[in-house]
């Protein structure tokens, strides 16, 4: 009882030595403390897990976030960086001993460089901000996750985040050039450079997708791309699941890599129908959606082959867009299918695991059985051309352990995922979601190569600490419970 | 044939004795990053083959001895390629080596460097444990992206196992251009062609000529070639090996040292060093062949958002890789220390 009282009192203590320290940084609107204020940064996109820090701080200049980091360094205070808040894995979660640095202010395009097709941008500038941007010199950062009205480039080299095209365009870490970081020292490390290649350890691909827990990025050069200077989107349907994702492997083994190649199984297509009115066969099992762009003589005749190829796969119809304006309708569907999915039930859980494609089918298969056993429905929207998965779990928060069973239904697909030789996590990162799954996904040494790149670079673990890589106690407490009696999480071992 | 134990069983003897390892393929690029001081040699050339190879999931999985030629026949039976035509400056280049170095060819600046492929690797690591990172896939970001960290370490992280490379179809044809261009307008040009749409697959300035590869169909290119009246190069195939291999005569002067500049493509030329230059990758690669002092060389390529190695040649006090700036050697040495406790693999070849 006293002990607990002297821990609360040291709590109280060292919460008003920080405030004190970053009031005298911060100005009023910099600094939020007041419960109401902090609320709405309680959670990410990811909104059944939910925690409140210390405080919020959102600075304007890079200076104030090196000295913001000095503070916290000095103190042992967890910080965690937010951009937009649109991340699905809990990445954003806040610390409760810690504080939330969102990087909303620090939103500008530096520079547009055509000559060069680069953008110089601050972290919390908006993904399609970028390419309305670059738009004027035909050029457009590729990496375009549905999010991108929302989230910031930031949280896109965080999570390494890809997007309906990286199938042919790459993902986030092959669209960047350079990063500067405050590092947990409150120093600017700047990785990667100006040129094509560099050398040294590859510090850039370390930083893209490591979630917070290394650096605080403060400054980002991307890659543009040359508008391409046509495009052609053609919709298919299917009457049978397996045609459809089987068609995904003949038509990259034909040698054809398209922009994009997107798949939708019968429940995504009439909510989407329903939500977007985008012309969608509602009677089919599954539709193909496929986007081919290059020059005008190359796209007709691939076009070409693709349409032979979607018919010899059994393709019930197919749809070629005549008019700009119909391939944004034949995209709107897609792009709104998860708000789309959403309005099915109170709440669903967007899964993101990695297949290899031939495996598409078997595990297309597996997640319906699933659905069965664990009586929740299930959509598939997914990017069929990467092999990456989105199972949207539906299920009903307010009835007494659904999100549990939800979870679990997750886990299974994640695992499921795994055994096909595949990942628990394609884009979404593994942040405190998926934290329990990297412990089916590596091995004990491999989880400790994971800790040794954290300490390489934070070596007091405060930035972003107990996300993505799991303590070997952790595994091993797993490990046991798997065996004794196959069921997990129990609701009363605590998850982070 | 050397097995998978035999590679673990001389790392934990190096491990045990405390006694650094050179690891070595096919030895291509020795010259490549500075020499380790050791006579304990572990060989990977024996351990090769390739594990896993789907064309129709665009990867292949290889064991790390195995030669970056043999490699590119297997893909090329199925019509497909490696994207970053690594140089081969001997038959005997393996892919471990090639990955290690991370050194691109004419190719990358186009369509993916080496780390750009990397989708996952198998590697011994610094405590001798065989781990595991990143796969098959593409899309994959489940922990640190240990596997691209092992693109261009040298072999000082661990030793690689094997290695999952994204591939991609070949194109149907490449024909080359020839387009005269006096040295000064070289960088202007490359930054129109950046501009121009075209389907190039390589570029490079030499003799106040460029060259420009471009790939796709047959009719479609000759199509293009005549709209634009273009010059063609019968000779393409031969000269992009010798500028990928670096047989071209260019790379053979000899007597001065050999520099490489990786920079910001539009940059202006540094006319202090454009006597003997030959340009790759659009503008961002500058070979000179060059006695300006070291220091100049180093700052101008720094100055230009890059860096400059010293290719070929040795001069006295240089080393291959210039220092970086303190706090990103500070990570290097810290993430060496944490991943290589011990110090056993190439020590120093980088930094
Ligand atoms: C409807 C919907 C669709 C989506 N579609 C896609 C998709 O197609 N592809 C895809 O990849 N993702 C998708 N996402 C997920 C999400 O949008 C991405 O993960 C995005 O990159 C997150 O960006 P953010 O700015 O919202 O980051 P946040 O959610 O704020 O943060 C994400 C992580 O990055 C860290 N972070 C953020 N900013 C910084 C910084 N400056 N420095 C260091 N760390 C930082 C945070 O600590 C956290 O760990 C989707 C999300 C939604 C809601």
């Amino acid at each position: 009882m006293f002990d607990d009282d002297s821990d609360e009192q040291r709590k109280l203590k060292r919460n008003a030595e920080l405030l004190f320290h970053l009031r005298g940084l911060l100005s009023d609107t910099e600094l939020l403390t007041e419960i109401e204020d902090l609320r709405p940064y309680e959670c990410d996109g990811l909104s059944a897990y939910k925690k409140l820090p210390i405080a919020v701080v959102i600075p304007t200049t890079v200076e104030q976030i090196q000295q913001i980091v000095n503070i916290c360094s000095r103190m042992f205070i967890p910080i965690v960086a937010r951009g937009a808040g649109t991340g699905l894995s809990g990445g954003a979660l806040p610390h409760e001993m810690g504080i939330i640095l969102s990087l909303a202010r620090l939103n500008k395009i530096l520079d547009v460089d055509p000559l060069n097709q680069t953008a110089t941008v601050q972290p919390g500038v908006r993904n399609i901000s970028i390419s309305e941007a670059a738009k004027p010199y035909g050029l457009f950062y590729a990496p375009d996750p549905s999010s991108q009205i929302a989230c910031s480039i930031g949280g896109n080299v965080a999570e390494n985040a890809g997007g309906v095209h990286c199938l042919k365009y790459g993902l986030t870490v092959h669209n960047i050039l350079q990063v500067t970081l405050v590092n947990a020292d409150g120093e600017l490390l700047t990785v990667g450079s100006l040129a094509l290649d560099n050398i040294g350890y590859d510090l850039l691909a370390l930083i893209t997708g490591s979630e917070g827990m290394l650096g605080i990025i403060v400054e980002i050069v991307v890659k543009l791309k040359q508008k391409p200077p046509a495009i052609n989107v053609i919709l298919a349907a299917f009457n049978k699941t397996e045609d459809a994702a089987n068609a995904v492997s003949k038509i990259i083994g034909a040698g054809i890599i398209p922009a994009g190649l997107e798949m939708m199984d019968a429940l995504a297509i009439q909510a989407a129908e329903d939500f977007a009115q985008a012309g969608y066969p509602r009677d089919a099992q599954a539709i193909l959606l496929c986007e081919l762009d290059g020059s005008e003589e190359r796209l007709e005749f691939e076009s070409q082959q693709l349409c032979d190829l979607l018919n010899q796969c059994g393709a019930s119809s197919i749809r070629e867009a005549s008019s700009s304006e119909e391939q944004a309708k034949l995209w709107a569907g897609r792009k709104a299918a998860f708000p789309a999915v959403g309005r099915l039930a109170p709440d669903y859980y967007c899964m993101d695991g990695t297949i290899p494609r031939h495996q598409i089918a078997h595990v297309l298969n597996k997640i319906g059985e699933l659905s069965d056993y664990f009586d929740l429905k299930v959509a598939n929207v997914f990017h069929a051309g990467d092999g990456n998965l989105h199972p949207l779990i539906l299920y009903d928060a307010n009835q007494e352990g659904e999100f549990l069973k939800a979870e679990q239904f997750g886990e299974k697909i994640l695992q499921l995922c795994v055994d096909a030789g595949g990942t628990i996590t394609g884009e979404h990162g593994v942040g405190s979601e998926k934290i329990d799954s990297m412990c089916y996904q590596f091995s004990d040494a491999e989880i400790s190569q994971f800790h040794a790149i954290k300490e390489a670079f934070d070596p007091n673990l405060i930035l972003n600490p107990e996300k993505t890589i799991p303590t070997l106690h952790r595994c091993a407490e797993l490990g046991q419970m798997h065996v004794h009696d196959g069921q997990l999480p129990h609701p009363e071992i605590p998850r982070f | 044939m050397s097995t998978v134990k035999q590679l673990q069983q001389q790392i934990q003897t190096a491990l045990d004795k405390k006694s650094p390892l050179f690891i070595q393929g096919g030895g291509s690029k020795a010259f490549y990053g500075n020499p380790v001081d050791t006579n304990n040699r572990l060989i990977t050339t024996d351990y090769n083959g390739i594990v896993d190879y789907q064309p129709s999931e665009l990867f292949v999985t290889v064991k790390a001895g195995t030669t970056l030629i043999e490699l590119e026949q297997v893909l090329a039976e199925k019509q497909q390629q490696l994207t970053f035509e690594a140089p081969i400056f001997k038959k005997e280049t393996t892919i471990g080596g090639v990955v290690s170095a991370g050194l691109s060819g004419p190719r990358s600046a186009y369509a993916g460097s080496i780390r750009d492929s990397v989708l996952g690797v198998k590697i011994i690591n610094g405590h001798g444990e065989i781990v595991s990172f990143g796969g098959q896939v593409m899309k994959n970001v489940a922990g640190y992206d240990m596997s691209r960290l092992m693109a261009g370490s040298l072999g000082t992280l661990g030793l690689i196992l094997e290695v999952s490379l994204k591939v991609l179809p070949k194109p149907e044809v490449e024909m080359t251009l020839m387009l005269p261009c006096p040295h000064e307008e070289a960088i202007e040009n490359f930054n129109e062609l950046r501009q121009s749409g075209l389907p190039i697959s390589a570029s490079c300035y030499i003799d106040s000529e460029i060259f420009v590869r471009i790939a796709g169909q047959k009719d479609h290119l000759n199509a293009l070639i005549r709209r634009h009246r273009w010059k063609t190069y019968d000779q393409g195939d031969r000269f992009w090996e010798s500028i990928r291999n670096h047989t071209h005569l260019f790379f053979n002067h000899g007597n001065m040292p050999l520099w490489r500049l990786s920079v910001s493509p539009a940059s202006a030329i540094n006319g202090r060093l454009n006597t003997d230059t030959m340009i790759e990758w659009g503008g961002g690669v500058r070979w000179v062949n060059s006695n300006t002092p070291a220091n100049i060389i180093v700052t101008s390529a720094q100055k230009k958002g890059g860096h400059a190695i010293l290719f070929r040649g040795a001069i006295p006090g240089v080393r291959t890789f210039p220092t970086p700036d303190p706090e990103v050697l500070k990570i290097h040495q810290n993430l060496k220390y944490k991943l290589d406790p011990k110090g056993i693999f190439n020590p120093g070849r980088i930094y």
